[in-house]
Parts: C-alpha cells; sequence; structure tokens
C-alpha cells in the first residue's frame, strides 16, 4: 500500500523528530468551529461528505477548545462577542492557528458600522484570510491546506512552552 | 360588532375625555397620537376593553426627530386578536424629560421592547422592572440611533481584548 512497500523488508527507518512531529501535526488540525453568522453553514458544508475535510484530517470539529489546533473564526464578530472569541482562543492549547472565513471577520465586510469590529486582527494573530460572503467550501479548503503548509515550514522546537496566559475575569458578562 | 375608526374614537373620548386624541388614518390603518402622561392607563383601557381587545404588542419603538422641540416619539404598536385590527399609538417626548411611563405592566412583552428603545435612544420608561441595555455592553455611554451619533461610533468607546500575542 503506502509506507511499508518502501520499507523493502526492513522493519526501521530513519527520519527527523521535525519532519515526524510536522507530518503529524498538518495531517491531524482539529478545528474549533467558531461559527458565529452565515459563514458557518458553509463551514458545516466542508464538513459534509461532497466536500469532505476529512481528506485533510480536520474533520474532528470539537466544540471544546482544549482540544483544538485551529480555530475557524466564521462569521461577524460584534465588540461585545470579541470578548468571548478571545476567550475561547486562550483556552486553545499551542501550537495554534487562526484562519479569519468571509469578509465580515477579515476586515468587518458590509457591517461598516459601530457595532462590528472592522478585522478580528485588531484582538487575534490571524493567519489566513479568506475571502468572500460566504466563501465556498473549497475555499475554506484551500485556507485549510495553506495551514497545512504553514505547519509544514515549521520546527518541533518552534513551540517551547509558554507561560499560560493571565486570567481575565470579565465583570457583568 | 366589527371594530371601526369610529368606534376607537367614541371610546377613547368617553373613557378619556379630558385628553386630546389625534387622529390620523393612512392606507387603512388607524395612528393616535396622545399625551404621554396617560399612556399606562390608555394601554391598560385599549388591552382590557373587551370591545377593543388590543392583546398583542407588537413592537415598542422610537423616532428621532434631531432638531424638532419635542425630540422624539415612541411609537407603539398594537394588534387586537379578536378584531383583526391593528392600531398604532404615538406619543411625543422631549429631550429635556425624556422619559415616559413603561406599559412593560400591561403586556409582558413591551419589556424588552422598552429595553431595546432605551438603549438606542436614551429614553427612560419609568416604572420598569428591569431598565438595562438590550444590545450594547454596560458601560456604553451613548445611544446609537440617536441622530447625533456618528455611523462607525465614538472611538475608544467599545473595549476590544488585548493582543496578548
Amino acid at each position: 500500500m503506502g509506507l511499508e512497500a518502501r520499507l523493502n523488508g526492513d522493519s526501521f527507518f530513519t527520519t527527523t523528530v521535525d519532519a515526524l512531529t510536522e507530518w503529524a501535526r498538518k495531517n491531524s488540525v482539529w478545528p474549533m468551529p467558531m461559527g458565529i453568522s452565515c459563514c458557518a453553514i458553509e463551514m458545516m458544508a466542508s464538513g459534509d461528505p461532497k466536500y469532505d475535510i476529512a481528506r485533510f484530517g480536520s474533520e474532528v470539529m470539537r466544540f471544546t477548545p482544549r482540544q483544538c489546533d485551529l480555530m475557524i473564526v466564521a462569521g461577524t464578530v460584534t465588540y461585545k462577542m470579541s470578548h468571548v472569541v478571545r476567550k475561547i482562543y486562550d483556552q486553545m492549547p499551542d501550537p495554534k492557528w487562526v484562519i479569519a472565513m468571509g469578509a465580515c471577520t477579515s476586515s468587518g465586510g458590509m457591517y461598516r458600522s459601530y457595532p462590528v469590529v472592522q478585522g478580528i486582527d485588531q484582538f487575534l494573530p490571524v493567519d489566513i484570510y479568506v475571502a468572500g460572503c460566504p466563501p465556498r467550501p473549497d475555499n475554506l479548503l484551500n485556507a485549510l491546506m495553506q495551514i497545512q503548509d504553514k505547519i509544514g515550514r515549521t520546527k518541533a522546537r518552534d513551540f517551547q512552552d509558554k507561560p499560560l496566559p493571565e486570567l481575565t475575569v470579565i465583570q457583568n458578562n | 360588532m366589527p371594530l371601526s375608526k369610529e368606534l376607537i374614537e367614541q371610546k377613547l373620548n368617553e373613557k378619556f375625555s379630558g385628553e386630546s386624541f389625534v387622529f390620523t388614518e393612512h392606507r387603512n390603518e388607524l395612528t393616535v397620537s396622545l399625551d404621554k402622561k396617560n399612556i399606562a392607563a390608555l394601554c391598560k383601557y385599549l388591552k382590557e376593553e373587551d370591545q377593543l381587545a388590543f392583546k398583542l404588542c407588537e413592537d415598542i419603538t422610537a423616532i428621532d426627530w434631531a432638531k424638532r422641540k419635542n425630540r422624539f416619539t415612541v411609537v407603539y404598536h398594537i394588534f387586537s386578536i379578536k378584531q383583526n385590527f391593528r392600531l398604532t399609538l404615538k406619543a411625543d417626548v422631549d429631550e429635556s424629560d425624556c422619559n415616559i411611563d413603561s406599559v412593560s405592566s400591561v403586556w409582558k412583552t413591551a419589556n424588552w421592547h422598552e429595553r431595546e428603545t432605551f438603549d438606542m435612544y436614551g429614553i427612560h420608561f419609568n416604572n420598569h422592572p428591569d431598565l438595562r441595555r438590550m444590545y450594547m455592553p454596560e458601560e456604553f455611554e451613548y445611544h446609537p440611533l440617536r441622530k447625533d451619533f456618528p455611523l462607525m461610533g465614538i472611538p475608544g468607546s467599545l473595549s476590544l481584548p488585548k493582543n496578548k500575542n
């Protein structure tokens, strides 16, 4: 089939830690579905059998941030919601990545108005911006492949243990 | 007996004889302009009078006229399911005396409609049980649907989380 055909009877092969972690990481990106509005529908569509996000090892959409590597922010982020998004992002373990899906998350989109954050990069480190309103599932999958490429360029030692972020208690929330 | 404009006029003038109502009709829908003093009693009467039975409060909102003397108009859209009749009530509120009596004791749903109107226009509803903001954060100081509020908001008035990375 795959790997064992290349082994030619040998029972071992050599590689580097970097290559192995990179291979494992990029083929098991577990998304945190931060579906806030209509982009979430396209995000769900990319999980169905037609577009099949499982081809990239990302079918495990976990609804707890503690098991996720990638946050897909899909939808309009208001100032009130931004604190929630950041709080969930802070709970994801390192290393982690962020996709800003759609026009609203990338730039505020058509909501050029007082309650909407004009681009989530004002409070989150965004890796990939996806164009579209909403983007088609193949566009999201393209973003996922770019995240995989980005992970492929990392080394295992790039992600040292960081001190935990300070917990902030939001009053009246 | 089906409800008509004449019957409502007659009933309101009978019951609130000291009041001056202005009745206008547009596309077969009746609007009553009235003084804000008696709004609670009037709404209670409209709901509980058997022949009127305006039991559904569809919406409460306001209009900001910006430069007019009575700056705001509070608008009530109510509906009588029994009579299949829709009625609009309008009461002027001035900015210097920016409050009106709550009707949340008459219609439960008015509670949230009035909170929204308070949030967006800054009109206070007297005797409201829980007059908090509906949409904007508690610590926000402005009222976004007022005409003098800029579309893109006041810079720095809404907080963002700190970007720690």
